[in-house]
């Protein structure tokens, strides 16, 4: 009995991975790659030239301008945030410092559309602050503020999140033989820390600009909607999806989903190389 | 890199296409599925204005639902008109005094420049011989219609069905909540929204009718032109109103009165007016009306004030938890 079971164990092994695997496949097809291929083949199902037409519409391409423009503010100030976060964890005891971890992770457990209405009820007109702010002439709602703000809020942890583990694991050792060799802070951070980290900071900053590029349960309470304004590239796909132009509508999308693929091959590259 | 080129691409774009600053301007802030529309209209008044007063206007469109657009020129959002498709949406700017109290007399047709009504868009063919609300009321038609909690349309089809069966039972409400019950309980889905409805109706082919918007029902039509929908307009419904009305509070601030006032006013000139009806909506001028006839049967058109007494009392009576609307749901 013993041998026949043996036997048979090797051949038993082989299957269920095979199937296993096949199944991953098939599922991956038919949940990812068959939309994917859909949003491209619905962009261009009135052929190349409505495509252009739909994205070369105004305020298409203001959206999409808009949106390049959130992320540019929004990315860099977000490396600049995890890095200081990170270091801070990952360096100092302080009191309030597991308070700090935990906060930083709010936005991850949040959903964006309450960030978005907390905002909105922080600056709106019938707002906390919004009184001194129209007393002021000062517009955050409705306006680039205010999209720029909900969409830190929500990308707030991810670069954080990558940088701080691998500073955790790496130690402050080398930091501390640079300084006692007489470098400076800014030379410590410079030629120590940030080579340390630079393949988890980038890794992070390409999630980041991902999240921050789709935004739009949050940004969509901000928002306004004002087409040619404070439309973001999400906005504009909801928008003409919901005007029945379903072309218009895979056209911009088309364009989001080029731009998360792209940052897809960056983040592969990256991880090659980590 | 590349990254880098495509957003310094991207932004150059962006500056490129923003609009040389115009002397006048305004936001319309406007209900979601209304782009087409005032993508039409805004180029008429601009060449009018133009002509008018020699000067250049600027028309900025904001879309989404209406009862979020309320929400957000409440806190802040800088609309200088709203060009609705909920009264009662206007009635909260009013509330909250950002609309003057009387809107509704500000303009003529109680400042609904046009409108539409629920009606019905069958199966190619009209296999079920839907003809009238009866109809929806039988046991072998399914109807798709979005639900009347979350959506502003689903409502008006259930205010529609409801004012249609009072009407056939001497304002029997016991009979009218009955017949309302029997369509609700042969509804299979209830979406969110109008959109999500018409997805239901036409892409997982579900139900026997779509009810919406009669103007809608055209669009719906053109769009899935392969599938041969019908539109079916009952011999009864309920006048769907359109409102709009100056944000005063914004447009004195903004110094656009005068332009927000005037284009308000415009939409029920004849040339905006045939702009609406070629977009299937009921006009209120005579003349374009006329001759748009052939277009939209005859009806007869019940009102919100005269069945139901007004959208306070709809609120109270029917909408409020506990109301007319939940035992109806109940039957289902």
């Amino acid at each position: 009995m013993s041998v026949t079971a043996l036997t048979h164990a090797p051949g038993q092994s082989r299957t269920v991975p095979r199937l296993l695997i096949g199944l991953a496949f098939v599922l991956t097809a038919i949940f990812v790659v068959a939309p994917l291929v859909f949003i491209f083949w619905r962009a261009f199902a009135e052929g190349w030239g409505t495509y252009v037409a739909n994205i070369t519409d105004p305020t298409t391409l203001h959206a999409i301008g808009l949106t390049t423009l959130v992320a540019l503010i929004v990315v860099p100030v977000n490396i600049g945030f995890g890095i200081a976060a990170a270091w801070a964890i990952a360096r100092f005891r302080f009191p309030g410092r597991k308070l700090l971890m935990t906060l930083i992770e709010i936005p991850f457990s949040i959903s964006p559309i309450i960030a978005g209405i907390c905002y909105l009820l922080l600056y709106g007109r019938q707002g906390l602050l919004g009184p001194w702010l129209a007393h002021h002439d000062l517009k955050i709602m409705f306006a680039l503020p205010g999209i720029v703000l909900v969409t830190m809020f929500v990308t707030a942890p991810f670069v954080a999140r990558e940088v701080l583990p691998l500073m955790q694991a790496q130690g402050s050792e080398q930091e501390e033989a640079a300084v006692t060799l007489g470098a400076k802070g800014w030379q410590v951070f410079s030629r120590v820390t940030l080579p340390n980290i630079r393949w988890a900071l980038l890794y992070g900053a390409v999630l980041c600009t991902a999240r921050a590029v789709g935004e739009f349960g949050g940004v969509s309470v901000v928002s306004g909607s004002i087409r040619g304004q404070t439309n973001t590239l999400p906005l504009q796909i909801e928008l003409m999806f919901n005007d029945l132009n379903t072309t218009g509508a895979f056209a911009a999308a088309s364009t989001l989903t080029v731009i998360a693929l792209v940052v897809l091959v960056i983040k592969a590259t990256l991880e090659s190389r980590r | 890199m590349m990254i880098t080129k495509l957003r310094v691409a991207a932004l150059a774009l962006m500056v490129g296409a923003t609009p040389a600053l115009a002397q006048d301007k305004i936001l319309n802030v406007s209900y979601d599925i209304a782009r087409e529309l005032f993508e039409a209209l805004n180029p008429e008044f601009q060449a009018y204005w133009k002509e008018k007063t020699g000067k250049d206007v600027t028309i900025d469109q904001s879309h989404a639902g209406s009862s979020k657009q309320a929400r957000a020129i409440l806190e802040g959002l800088p609309a200088d008109v709203v060009t609705f498709n909920q009264e009662t949406d206007v009635d909260v700017l009013a509330k909250n005094g950002l609309v003057a109290e009387n809107w509704r007399e500000a303009l003529p047709n109680g400042a609904s420049p046009y409108y539409s009504l629920p009606a019905f868009l069958v199966r190619k063919g009209n296999p079920k011989g839907i003809k009238d609300w009866s109809d929806l009321a039988r046991d072998d038609v399914q109807s798709i219609f979005p639900n009347p909690k979350t959506s502003g349309n689903g409502r008006y089809t259930y205010l529609a069905a409801y004012a249609y069966a009072l009407q056939e039972n001497g304002g029997d409400q016991a009979k009218a909540q009955e017949f309302v019950g029997k369509i609700f309980a042969n509804v299979p889905v209830f979406d969110t929204g109008g959109r999500a409805a018409t997805q239901t109706f036409a892409e997982r082919n579900m139900g026997d009718v779509l009810i919406t918007f009669e103007a809608e029902t055209r669009g719906i039509a053109k769009q899935y032109a392969d599938q041969g929908f019908e539109a079916v307009t009952p011999a009864t419904s309920l006048f769907a109103a359109f409102p709009v009305a100056v944000v005063t509070e914004n447009a004195e601030k903004n110094g656009s009165l005068e332009v927000s006032t005037e284009y308000l006013k415009w939409l029920y000139s004849p040339e905006a007016q045939e702009t609406l009806a070629e977009n299937n909506f009921r006009t209120t001028d005579k003349d374009v009306s006329a001759k748009h006839a052939a277009d939209f049967p005859e009806v007869k058109l019940l009102t919100v004030d005269d069945v139901f007494g007004g959208w306070a009392k709809i609120n109270s009576e029917h909408l409020a938890e506990g109301g007319i609307l939940d035992k109806v749901f109940v039957n289902k």
